[in-house]
């Protein structure tokens, strides 16, 4: 009985370290994946937690180094330009946490919220207490304004008045920043999940190799697996809203042409990196690989959960031509800020563009057999 | 010329799957590839399929090559790959029409190809549901769909039942009747013998034998087989200097013998009387003409179905 135990598992593993693919997505997948996310995060100073101020005061730009120090007391800073602060706290207190003050009008810090720049914004004029304006449902809202409440009180001489006030307006809360992002996901997953998926899998039962031996047009065949996912995504999605119209009192403000046009454009981008990451993939583990590799960077940087203004500014050129980052911010704009066509044009461009150079480059190399 | 094969070779990694054959098939032909696993079977049907492409040499259809004139020729060969698995859950009759709609055939051939392959009480099943037998015959339907100037099938009976493999043959029996050149590849030399007149002997990559059964039996066999049990005596030593034998040989451990003799009706009654002088024990004695696998044994030293 033993024996056969053993030699059930020693044959197992045999199987295992005979597939060079599936050995890498198993070790070295997850520690490269480890490596990266421990680059990314684990230098916390590099986080910056953007923070707007919103005051009456004329010319807030070029006063804001003092405002702030009158309101809190605080003897600052690392870098101090005309229009922005930044600011170390706890070093020595164990929450160290950076941030970066801008100043600005009400109504920009509302665009700033909605776009995800900032979570949250402190509003103070004069003699009033300091307000801090978030909504309590926003995780990474409630860190900043605990962070920034202690930070505050520990460097302040005399008792500062503090209130916070909710931001429970439509558009400004955190659903509102989530579900435009859920949307954009969803696309990404339809695509590499349902269309290169579905293609690695028919290539192992030998069934596109079958379909391509007959006069059926490769490129007719790639495409009609793109439509029929994108008819099933554009159901997903339609489902996805009226949910939130309902249970979140979403809706879309900006141009339902818009609208199409991005999500038309996401869809060609993720359709045609499906067809690249299945054009050579021979077994079901390196194609699991190869879609998380492409997913989760994206899943992390692209602004679907929370904001990518935290990172460091020299990332921020790079996430933002992500093409989850591209769809996300479209889906955002249009739905919580009301933008138009006009400004959906260029990155509806961007990702035609990169669905089109990844379709045919999927196209050339497709491995048929 | 229907399909003319030039010095084509193929490999992958460190095998030589194909070693320069070169081969041609006549229109209306019936050819079997017939050799054991590994015998470059596959990998030659493929090529001439348009599936895999040569690493030398040239293969043309009716005068076309695959580079050249891949839609044509698509439309001129009907074929059954060694295995495929279609989708689970669409029925018979959906995969039958999905890939008629490929040649944009109407719905009334679908349901002549379901009578033929005997599936029209299934048109309605899910492929999961269909037996290993269905599944050729379902696989079979889908490459005469459009009435193939050429049908070309890879190993189309293996893993299947006695009954089956029949079942199979038969089908396969009417479609030839209408004329079409047929080439498959099979290690039974039962159905490269019912299915087809010429049969090309393969092994390592490379043709051993091509001909009739009989011309290659007349050629390359050594002769008709006289198979005994004798269990407590060697005749084999006496049996050799017995007029007409070519070869003797006798196994002690299970007391088999083998006789290759010029002719049956010369030789057997002769060993037959050294038998009853040297008093042994006949257990079983069984005479037959060489077959494909004696053949291939005696060229290659490998059995068809290894």
């Amino acid at each position: 009985m033993n024996n056969i135990l053993l030699r059930l598992v020693i044959s197992q593993f045999k199987i295992f370290f005979r597939e060079p693919g599936v050995v890498f997505w198993s070790f070295g997948f997850p520690i490269l994946i480890a490596w990266t996310l421990g680059i990314a995060f684990s230098n916390k100073g590099e986080i910056l937690r953007n923070v707007a101020i919103v005051t009456e005061a004329p010319q807030a730009l070029y006063v804001l180094p003092q405002w702030l120090y009158k309101i809190t007391g605080t003897v600052s800073t690392e870098l101090s330009t005309e229009a922005e602060l930044e600011w170390e706290v706890g070093q020595n207190q164990g929450e160290y946490a950076r941030f970066r003050f801008q100043a600005m009008s009400e109504d920009e810090a509302v665009l700033s919220l909605k776009r995800g720049k900032i979570a949250l914004w402190i509003e103070s004029n004069q003699g009033a207490a300091l307000s801090y304006r978030f909504d309590p449902g926003n995780a990474e809202a409630r860190l900043n304004y605990l962070l920034l409440e202690g930070a505050f009180r520990q460097q302040k001489t005399s008792e500062l008045k503090a209130e916070v006030r909710p931001l429970t307006i439509v558009g400004n809360r955190f659903i509102d920043f989530l579900i435009p992002g859920l949307m954009a996901m969803s696309i990404m997953n339809a695509c590499l999940w349902g269309i290169g998926w579905n293609l690695i899998e028919l290539r192992i039962k030998k069934l596109l190799r079958r379909m391509v031996a007959t006069p059926l047009k490769k490129s007719i065949f790639l495409i009609s697996h793109a439509l029929n996912r994108m008819i099933l995504s554009a159901a997903e999605l339609l489902l996805l809203y009226v949910f939130a119209y309902y249970y979140f009192d979403i809706s879309i403000k900006g141009s339902l042409l818009a609208l199409v046009l991005v999500f038309i454009s996401g869809y060609c981008a993720f359709a045609g990196i499906a067809v690249l990451i299945s054009s050579r993939v021979q077994n079901t583990q390196s194609g699991n690989g190869v879609i998380n590799v492409i997913t989760m960077p994206m899943f992390i940087l692209s602004g679907v959960f929370f904001s990518y203004h935290n990172f460091p500014d020299w990332l921020i050129p790079y996430v933002e031509v992500l093409p989850l980052t591209m769809l996300t911010n479209s889906f955002r704009g249009i739905i919580t800020e009301g933008i138009g066509l006009k400004q959906v044009i260029q990155p509806s461009i961007g990702l035609f563009g990169i669905g089109a150079l990844c379709f045919a480059l999927g196209l050339k190399f497709y491995r048929w057999h | 010329m229907t399909i003319e094969v030039r010095n084509v070779s193929k490999s992958f990694k460190d095998v030589d799957a194909v070693r320069n054959i070169s081969l041609q098939v006549e229109s209306g032909e019936a050819l079997a590839l017939l050799g054991p696993n590994g015998a470059g079977k596959t990998t030659l049907v493929e090529m001439i399929e348009g599936v895999q492409i040569p690493d030398s040499g040239e293969i043309l259809i009716f005068g076309k090559s695959w580079k050249n004139d891949e839609y044509f020729l698509r439309q001129q060969i009907g074929l059954a790959l060694q295995e495929t698995r279609f989708q689970e859950r669409l029925t018979v009759g959906e995969t039958l029409r999905l890939f008629a709609s490929f040649y944009q055939l109407k719905k009334e051939r679908t349901n002549e190809v379901l009578e033929i392959i005997q599936l029209e009480s299934k048109s309605r099943t899910w492929v999961v549901e269909l037996s290993g037998g269905q599944r050729q015959r379902l696989a079979l339907g889908i490459a005469i769909l459009q009435r193939p100037q050429i049908l070309i099938l890879d190993e189309p009976t293996t893993g299947l039942d006695p009954n089956a493999r029949r079942d199979l043959w038969k089908i396969l029996e009417d479609f030839k009747a209408t004329g079409t050149t047929l080439i498959l590849t099979t290690h039974y030399m039962e159905e490269a013998e019912f299915l087809c007149e010429r049969i090309l002997m393969l092994n390592h990559g490379e043709i051993l034998a091509d001909g009739t059964l009989n011309q290659l039996l007349d050629k390359f066999g050594e002769g008709d087989l006289i198979e005994y049990v004798i269990k407590d005596a060697n005749p084999s030593t006496e049996a050799r200097s017995l007029s007409g034998v070519l070869s003797s040989n006798w196994n002690s451990e299970t007391g088999q013998g083998l006789l290759t003799v010029k002719s049956i009706s010369e030789t057997l009654p002769a060993f037959l009387d050294l038998i009853k002088n040297l008093s042994l024990k006949l257990t079983s004695i069984e005479c037959r003409r060489s077959t494909l696998d004696d053949l291939f044994l005696s060229m290659s030293g490998r059995h068809l179905d290894e």
